[in-house]
């Protein structure tokens, strides 16, 4: 069996094991699974409305995930994201907030915003490891608390002591009328079209470019790199800036997109940290990206449905999720099986 | 006599390529019977078909005259065949005996007694003249004393038929005298060794026949002292070898590399390269001998950019390059062979394609305004993977998948198409077999043949003697000596190495070689 298929064969078993078990898990605690998955698939694809939400929900997932996996892919592990999308957001929504400008002007420069302050936000902990060697996994968990203290500070700051900004203006909304009117009033907004062009922006980047070439070269082996002459610091903050980029972008969909403004938060979003899941689930490979979003978001929307439809606790995806992750992580099980399989099926 | 093992018109295949392909080979009771070919050639695979790694898909295996299955290496250790392998699989922190239990543990009332298995590790150790400490943690022993845990290993699970796949590639020469007395030590008590190598010289030591297999296919088994080392390696080439690389005389002329009071420091700040002196001209290879850690390393990294100098003054073609960035120090014209191709010579995930290309990717033909084009790419790797007999089974294979000496060829490859003034070539031979060794002499001498300079570093004598115009001897981060090698000895190369010269004579040396540079 080609390694091709083995390695998307993986995370489908993964998924239908997590399934399996959260089957299971419903059984033991007294729910009926069958109902349960039919309000979760009534919740994702039951009318025209909860698509538009699925596909909602999974815009920032895809920029979170492209986040991580950009910088994975250079040999960094940026579990920044969350801190990054949450200045992103900040800094689209003030942009949206505090100007006004035609929206040919208003709407790009609100996304630049977000997408500048989260490239600050992996400068700085790209910056301190190419310099300094501190590594970027302690100081990217660091820049979360200090994002989404600085985020709620400013938010009180600029709405004189309220927990929440007023509205973004009109010009610098992403919001559409037209995908609105199609999907029965969701909330779903141009930001798809934003997150698959950064998709598309990420394979052209890795795997049309001379800087791909280099940041995955850099990412396997500094050594060789710095011998073949790449400068290898500044391919490491480079990535680190890409990877922010991204993420802040992430931020501007909540910000710009489903909210239209920034509020105090209690405490992460948890939007940043699932894209190393989601990175993880789609092998860092761009198309690899917008699979794991897709099955993030899905069942993230999705589960609302189940209290209301089928009486169960929405945590129960909360565990599936879980268990999805747990068998891509443990892969090598899984892997084993399928190629024990395939030699089964050559010999007969 | 009788045979113990017979493995009779082996193949294996993986996919469309064959490892194996008609491969007999006739172990007799009591022999050393050694295992000889090319990285690459299919020992390796012909030996865990043997140890049950593998499946062959035709042929027969009989051992003591009976044909068997061997499924798993299971069947391969109950039939008394143990395998001491070339990287060790041994738990540092294990003493030796928890090491040679580990899998067979006998137990008391669900303890395990250690006590009951040192003891016979201690009587086996004896009778076989190991000298091994059952008690000894495996981190405090030595490499040579690691193998003997090894060898104990095999014989505490009652082998009968010893495989030692490459067993000298890192004993020192007294380890390796020692293992060879081992091995006569276990003949004498009846056991029988398969020795896999691709050293001719230790092959005509110890064994008795040799079989010999070349790309994949078996050649032939001949009895040791019926043969030579020039008819084994060309059994093992298909061609003849030439030890000593012919080469018409050098033509040196104008200073290509000059080195003046070079000063490097390692990390801690300790002198490494103290004032050296040196330079290499067009159209001449000059050998730097010297003993592993007597600055070499440090010196090879401050000339191509890698560490940062201290005090004194690179010059290329007259051009200052002291402390430039890697890529400009390239760019200016060196062509350098790393070291340790696997830390800085390759990106080992990356194709072998990639890897030809790592020091052009960014310029045209490949690169245009930042975007790279993979094809160019494809038929520039495919180019010198034709040109340097790189065997691959194509530009997209990864390079962690190619032999040690194919991957070696793919660097040289690398670097002499850029047709750099200085090539630097650091421990270009090292772990590779006869025919490598050969086409890389070859290549740094048509280097020096068409007017460059080459600077090469080997811990080996041969080498340095074989293939350099002059010598110049490193000892203690200082160049020593500079000699001609038609008028040197071994053993005067080894004196200098070792730092045997009085503070006197060795300045007028260093004038006499300085002079001969003009």
């Amino acid at each position: 069996m080609s390694n091709r298929i083995v390695n998307i064969l993986v995370p489908v078993i993964s998924v239908i094991l997590g399934l399996l078990v959260g089957a299971i898990v419903m059984l033991v605690s007294g729910y009926n699974p069958i109902e349960g998955y039919a309000a979760l698939w009534n919740g994702i694809f039951g009318d025209i409305y909860s698509i538009g939400e699925t596909i909602r929900q999974i815009t920032p997932y895809i920029l979170a995930g492209l986040a991580v996996a950009f910088a994975f892919r250079s040999g960094l592990f940026n579990i920044g994201v969350e801190g990054q999308l949450i200045v992103g957001w900040f800094a689209a929504a003030y942009v949206g907030i505090a100007f006004e400008l035609p929206k040919m002007i208003h709407l790009p420069l609100a996304i630049l915003a977000a997408a500048a302050a989260g490239a600050l936000w992996g400068f700085i902990p790209g910056l301190l490891k190419a310099k300094f060697k501190v590594h970027e996994v302690i100081v990217t968990i660091m820049m979360n608390y200090i994002a989404l203290h600085t985020s709620n500070a400013l938010v009180r700051a600029v709405s004189d002591g309220d927990a929440n900004t007023g509205s973004i203006h009109q010009t610098a909304s992403l919001s559409s009328r037209f995908l609105e009117n199609m999907t029965d009033f969701s909330r779903l907004h141009f930001g798809i079209l934003i997150a698959l062009a950064m998709v598309l922006l990420m394979w052209l980047i890795l795997e049309k470019t001379t800087l791909g070439f280099e940041l995955k070269a850099v990412g396997l082996n500094q050594h060789a790199s710095e011998y073949a002459g790449m400068n290898v610091n500044k391919n490491i903050i480079l990535a680190m800036v890409i990877s922010g980029v991204f993420a802040g972008l992430a931020g501007a969909m909540e910000a710009l997109g489903t909210f239209g403004f920034v509020s105090v938060k209690g405490g992460f979003t948890g939007i940043g940290f699932d894209g190393i899941a989601v990175a993880l689930l789609g092998a860092s490979t761009p198309l690899g990206v917008i699979f794991g979003a897709t099955l993030f978001g899905s069942l993230k929307y999705g589960a609302t449905n189940m209290p209301n439809a089928a009486d169960i606790p929405e945590e129960i995806v909360s565990i599936i999720i879980a268990i999805i992750i747990f068998f891509v992580a443990s892969g090598y099980v899984i892997r084993l099986f399928v190629e024990r399989l395939g030699k089964k099926k050559e010999a007969k | 006599m009788e045979h113990v093992i017979e493995m009779l018109n082996i193949r294996k295949e993986f996919g469309n390529f064959v490892a194996n392909d008609n491969i007999t080979l006739q172990l007799k009771k009591g022999e050393i019977h050694a295992l000889l070919g090319e990285n690459g050639a299919g020992k390796s695979t012909l030996m865990n078909v043997l140890f049950g790694l593998y499946q062959p898909e035709g042929g027969k295996i009989l051992v003591r005259g009976q044909e068997v299955k061997i499924t798993d290496p299971n069947v391969a250790n109950n039939l008394g065949i143990g395998m001491v392998h070339q990287h060790f699989m041994l738990v540092e922190d294990f003493s030796v005996t928890e090491n040679i239990i580990l899998g067979s543990e006998p137990t008391k009332g669900g303890m395990i007694s250690i006590n009951i298995a040192a003891k016979k590790v201690l009587e086996l150790s004896e009778l076989y003249g190991l000298d091994v400490d059952p008690f000894a943690k495996i981190r405090d022993i030595s490499v040579g004393m690691q193998q003997r845990v090894e060898i104990l290993k095999t014989l505490y699970r009652g082998a009968e038929i010893l495989i030692f796949d490459e067993p000298t590639s890192s004993l020192t020469p007294q380890e390796i005298k020692e293992l060879i007395q081992i091995m006569h030590r276990l003949i004498e008590e009846g056991k029988s060794i398969i020795l896999i190598t691709h050293k001719l010289k230790e092959i005509m030591d110890v064994s008795d026949r040799v079989t010999v297999i070349r790309k994949g296919q078996g050649i032939g088994t001949v009895v040791t002292t019926e043969t030579s080392p020039d008819e084994l390696a060309s059994l093992m080439v298909g061609r003849q070898v030439e030890f000593k690389t012919e080469k018409i005389p050098a033509n040196p002329t104008t200073n290509v590399l000059e080195i003046v009071d070079l000063v490097v420091t390692d990390y801690r700040g300790i002198k490494k390269v103290k004032s050296l002196n040196l330079s290499v001209r067009k159209g001449e290879i000059l050998g730097i001998a010297g003993i592993d850690g007597n600055g070499q390393t440090e010196l090879i990294e401050a000339i191509t950019g890698l560490r940062k100098v201290k005090s004194g003054q690179v010059l290329l073609n007259g051009q200052d390059i002291t402390g430039k960035r890697p890529r400009h120090i390239t760019e200016a014209g060196v062509g350098h062979i790393p070291q340790d191709r696997h830390k800085h010579g390759l990106v080992l995930d990356f194709s072998i394609g990639h890897n030809i290309a790592l020091q052009t990717y960014y310029k045209s033909p490949i690169s245009k305004q930042g975007f790279i084009n993979y094809k160019t790419i494809s038929k520039k790797a495919n180019e010198i993977i034709q040109k340097y007999d790189v065997r691959t089974q194509g530009d997209h294979e990864p390079a962690r998948a190619l032999s040690g000496g194919n991957q070696q060829k793919a660097i040289i490859g690398r670097e002499i198409d850029r047709n750099p003034d200085l090539l630097i070539a650091a421990l270009p031979t090292r772990g590779l077999d006869v025919g490598a060794i050969e086409f890389i002499h070859q290549s740094l001498i048509e280097q020096r043949d068409n007017g460059k300079a080459v600077l090469l570093i080997s811990f080996e004598l041969d080498e340095v003697m074989n293939v350099s115009d002059r010598i110049a001897v490193i000892f203690d981060g200082e160049i020593v000596d500079t000699l001609d090698p038609l008028q040197t000895s071994e053993q005067e190369l080894g004196l200098l190495m070792a730092g045997q010269t009085k503070k006197g004579t060795k300045s007028n040396q260093m004038k006499e070689g300085d002079s001969s540079n003009v």
